[in-house]
């Protein structure tokens, strides 16, 4: 059983994706990769990750949301950040991550961003 | 103290993760406590399944759990072909920012008061970290 579940919601044409779990080294990162990967194979390629319900998050996983940036980037479009947690706001911050992620506190300003 | 012997899977990361909370927990250790330990635990059992024993099941990862008077302390050991530390470039330089690995390190010395590595004389990679009270 995955550790993580993405769950798909469209608003226009922005793909909302809600993560519940752990995005950690195994399946949890595979499922998101997975993800992205469908999703720029369909041709959306404006995504923001809801990581509201990301309880966990390793090196691996942080490591994963980089390359989703880079994958969505490289097609054109753009990736952004919902509604971190402290704990992965502080992981972000150490890794200055912050310096390369959009991230937002509510899902209206994130929507309006992609405008 | 405890010594848990672990397979060189992925699957023994969260097996480890899971063995160090109920220990922390069990000798008293606090919520930010737990969550660096958890953290410095699935980091250094990733790092020893997948760079030091490269997946390769007839090697084992040791961890040692010890309640210390100067607080929490971890000890991973993997029996392959070591590395050495200084040789991870700094992900937090610019030119690293966009690299999809190599922050596992940065996160065991950000939330670890101690992170010391050491190459044991019969092969492989010991570190030892410390959480102190």
């Amino acid at each position: 059983m995955a550790d993580i579940t993405i769950t798909e919601r469209q608003a226009g044409d922005v793909t909302i994706l809600d993560l519940d779990g752990k995005v950690t080294i195994g399946e949890g990162s595979v499922a998101l990769r997975n993800t992205i990967r469908r999703l720029l194979g369909e041709g959306k390629n404006k995504i923001l990750l809801n990581l509201g319900g990301v309880g966990y998050i390793d090196s691996s996983g942080i490591g994963e949301l980089v390359s989703s940036f880079t994958a969505v980037k490289k097609e054109g479009g753009v990736l952004k950040l919902l509604s971190l947690t402290q704990k992965i706001q502080d992981l972000l911050a150490i890794t200055k991550l912050l310096t390369v992620f959009d991230t937002f506190d509510d899902e209206g300003s994130a929507l309006s961003s992609y405008n | 103290m405890r010594e848990i012997e672990l397979a060189s899977r992925i699957e023994s990361v969260e097996e480890a993760a899971m063995i160090a909370d109920e220990f922390a927990k069990s000798c008293g250790f606090g919520d930010e406590i737990g969550f660096a330990v958890d953290l410095a635990v699935r980091e250094s059992i990733a790092n020893a399944v997948k760079h030091g024993n490269k997946f390769d099941e007839s090697k084992k990862v040791n961890m040692t759990l010890a309640d210390k008077p100067e607080g929490f302390e971890i000890t991973v050991r993997d029996y392959g072909s070591g590395f050495s530390v200084d040789d991870i470039p700094d992900p937090t330089n610019p030119e690293n920012l966009l690299k999809t690995n190599g922050r596992g390190i940065l996160f065991m010395r950000s939330f670890m008061d101690e992170v010391e590595w050491e190459s044991p004389t019969d092969g492989g990679l010991r570190v030892k970290m410390l959480k102190k009270r």
